[in-house]
């Protein structure tokens, strides 16, 4: 398998990364070292073989559902780039 | 200067807390134009909690078991006041408004908190080429890279600006700069330390540990932040042994494994030399050792370039230009991706690029399900080996610290370095670097590995062998001795 630069500029896209010409160029070929690399696991039989997505099998840590207190609304909004009545502010989403 | 020493002079009333930390304070100043390790000082800080903690101690005997003790924080660990950037552009004026629960445990443990350590963006990198500030300095040879991610904070230890440094490991990122810049570094267990206020990068593997002078050290800084946190529900509910009484000295008997695969053809043979020497010390000592096999070693880079940018991919979703950082752009979609392109060095993007294409539909199977597969017979190869003993050892990396601008431009053959220390995170277990001796004047790792929840038996030997081996002096800036 091998990536191409269309589906490199679709990569961006889903990532919500707008890159240069110069930067798809360089993605893709360093893209393809990469996953032609990681090829290499095709030679694993994993058939039978269960995927590990964490090492210390925790499941369903329970807490008690009781009243703590949380951020303070002020302390929150010091880091916003854009703030309105105690939000955060963003562009309109859907024009008129 | 260890825990210990400082603790004997505060005791001894020779140095007040003031005088450890103005100290501190000058040594970082000193050191800071030549070697970069830190993002943000403390100053004002730091001089004001050494007054209270002054004022605390003149009216009771207790003290925390870090009392006084200068502290570097790696910039990806949230302070409450301290800009936190991790070294990325996106977040170069984020002011957290809370701590991670190991910055409140060292803050309950006394330590002063001198800085934040400089990094490569987002903890992605092995050199801290990738820190979107300023790239760290080895101090062994200012022309060398110190490693990474954690490297300030390595160098900051190295270089005696502060006693320890926290650092942050998701596949090797305490270790191998601790190796690098000859100091120790601990990756403890996942799950042995809360991540709550870390900045995930790849949240099934990070973990947070010490980078420090010596090995006594790094058992005194993993009791104070050890512990079950309720607000990480993936740290582990399990009592905290007395790291300090595991260090007795004694490894007779102990059954030590050396696989193969760490040694092999990609191991520069200055330091599989030093590793050699290390081995026959902890023979010397009494253990048993015995040749073994890591057969799936060699796809554990393969592996983990998979599943970690893939878990990266998701966590950084949540630097959009929205609730904090710097936002640009238009309309909301502009934001996103201006915000983003803009805020994120080439390293990050590659990584999120990656990650997302391992997890787009059509490759999903084929990437990520299959290296999460990978994953499971990396660990068992582990199981298998501890299954017989009670160790495994070998190098912390495959070369020494290497120059800058050496590989910065390749960033496969830079990933390939990662092998010795990747597998451990992978399965997850505790592995602690310690200087083995020096190659050519740059310090060189000894990597000790331990079964899950075994850091003391790590501690123990690590201790052990520094006895034996001796610890570096700390180097003479602006180049290698001769």
């Amino acid at each position: 398998m091998s990536i191409n630069r269309a589906q490199v500029e679709h990569v961006a896209k889903l990532a919500r990364l707008s890159l240069s010409e110069e930067e798809k160029t360089q993605f893709t070929s360093q893209l393809n070292d990469i996953l032609q690399f990681a090829e290499k696991l095709n030679e694993l039989d994993t058939d039978h073989v269960e995927p590990t997505s964490h090492v210390y099998p925790v499941t369903n840590v329970m807490r008690e559902d009781t009243i703590k207190p949380s951020l303070d609304r002020e302390k929150v909004l010091l880091n916003a780039p854009d703030q309105k009545d105690g939000s955060f502010r963003v562009p309109a989403v859907f024009e008129e | 200067m260890s825990i210990r020493e400082i603790h004997r002079q505060l005791a001894k009333k020779e140095r007040s807390v003031t005088e450890i930390v103005e100290e501190s304070l000058h040594r970082i100043k000193e050191v800071q134009p030549q070697i970069g390790s830190f993002l943000a000082i403390n100053e004002e800080g730091a001089i004001e909690k050494a007054k209270e903690l002054e004022q605390k101690l003149s009216t009771t005997s207790e003290r925390g078991i870090l009392a006084a003790i200068p502290t570097g924080v790696k910039d990806n660990l949230v302070t409450e006041g301290l800009t936190t950037t991790c070294a990325s552009q996106l977040l170069a004026n984020y002011q957290p408004i809370y701590n991670a629960t190991v910055v409140n445990k060292l803050l309950a443990s006394d330590a002063i908190i001198m800085g934040k350590t400089n990094m490569d963006e987002f903890a992605m990198g092995s050199s801290n080429e990738n820190s979107s500030f300023h790239p760290v300095k080895n101090p062994w040879d200012v022309n060398r890279v110190p490693g990474g991610s954690s490297g300030g904070s390595a160098a900051a230890v190295a270089t005696g600006a502060v006693t320890f440094a926290l650092g942050s490991d998701t596949g090797g990122s305490i270790r191998q700069p601790a190796a690098f810049c000859g100091v120790v570094g601990l990756k403890p267990t996942y799950g042995r330390v809360s991540r709550f206020g870390l900045v995930a990068f790849a949240s099934s593997l990070d973990q947070v540990g010490p980078i420090t002078q010596n090995v006594e050290d790094a058992a005194s800084v993993l009791q104070a932040i050890s512990g079950h946190d309720e607000l990480d529900s993936t740290s582990v509910n399990k009592e905290v042994p007395d790291y300090l009484s595991a260090l007795t000295g004694e490894i007779k008997g102990l059954k030590v494994a050396v696989p193969r695969e760490m040694l092999g053809e990609g191991t520069d043979p200055l330091v599989k030399a030093q590793i050699e020497k290390a081995v026959k010390q902890l023979e010397a000592l009494g253990a048993h050792i015995s040749e073994v096999s890591l057969p799936n070693l060699e796809y554990a880079v393969a592996t983990y370039y998979i599943l970690a940018p893939a878990e990266a991919s998701s966590n950084l979703a949540r630097f959009d230009g929205i609730r904090y950082g710097v936002r640009q752009g238009k309309n909301l979609l502009d934001i996103y991706e201006q915000s983003r392109s803009n805020g994120f060095g080439p390293e990050v993007k590659r990584r999120i690029m990656l990650g997302t294409y391992a997890l787009s539909s059509g490759y999903y199977d084929a990437y990520y399900i299959k290296a999460q597969k990978a994953r499971t017979l990396i660990k068992q190869d582990f199981d298998n080996i501890f299954a017989e003993h009670d160790v495994i050892v070998g190098p912390t990396a495959p070369t020494t610290a290497y120059r800058i601008g050496e590989k910065i431009s390749d960033p496969l053959t830079m990933y390939l370095d990662d092998i010795c220390t990747i597998p451990m995170n992978l399965a997850g277990l505790p592995a602690i670097s310690v200087p083995a001796g020096l190659a050519q004047g740059l310090p060189v790792g000894l990597q000790i590995i331990g079964k899950a929840f075994a850091e003391e038996t790590v501690l123990r030997v690590a201790h052990a062998f520094e006895q034996t081996a001796g610890r570096l002096q700390l180097p003479a800036l602006g180049g290698v001795k001769a």
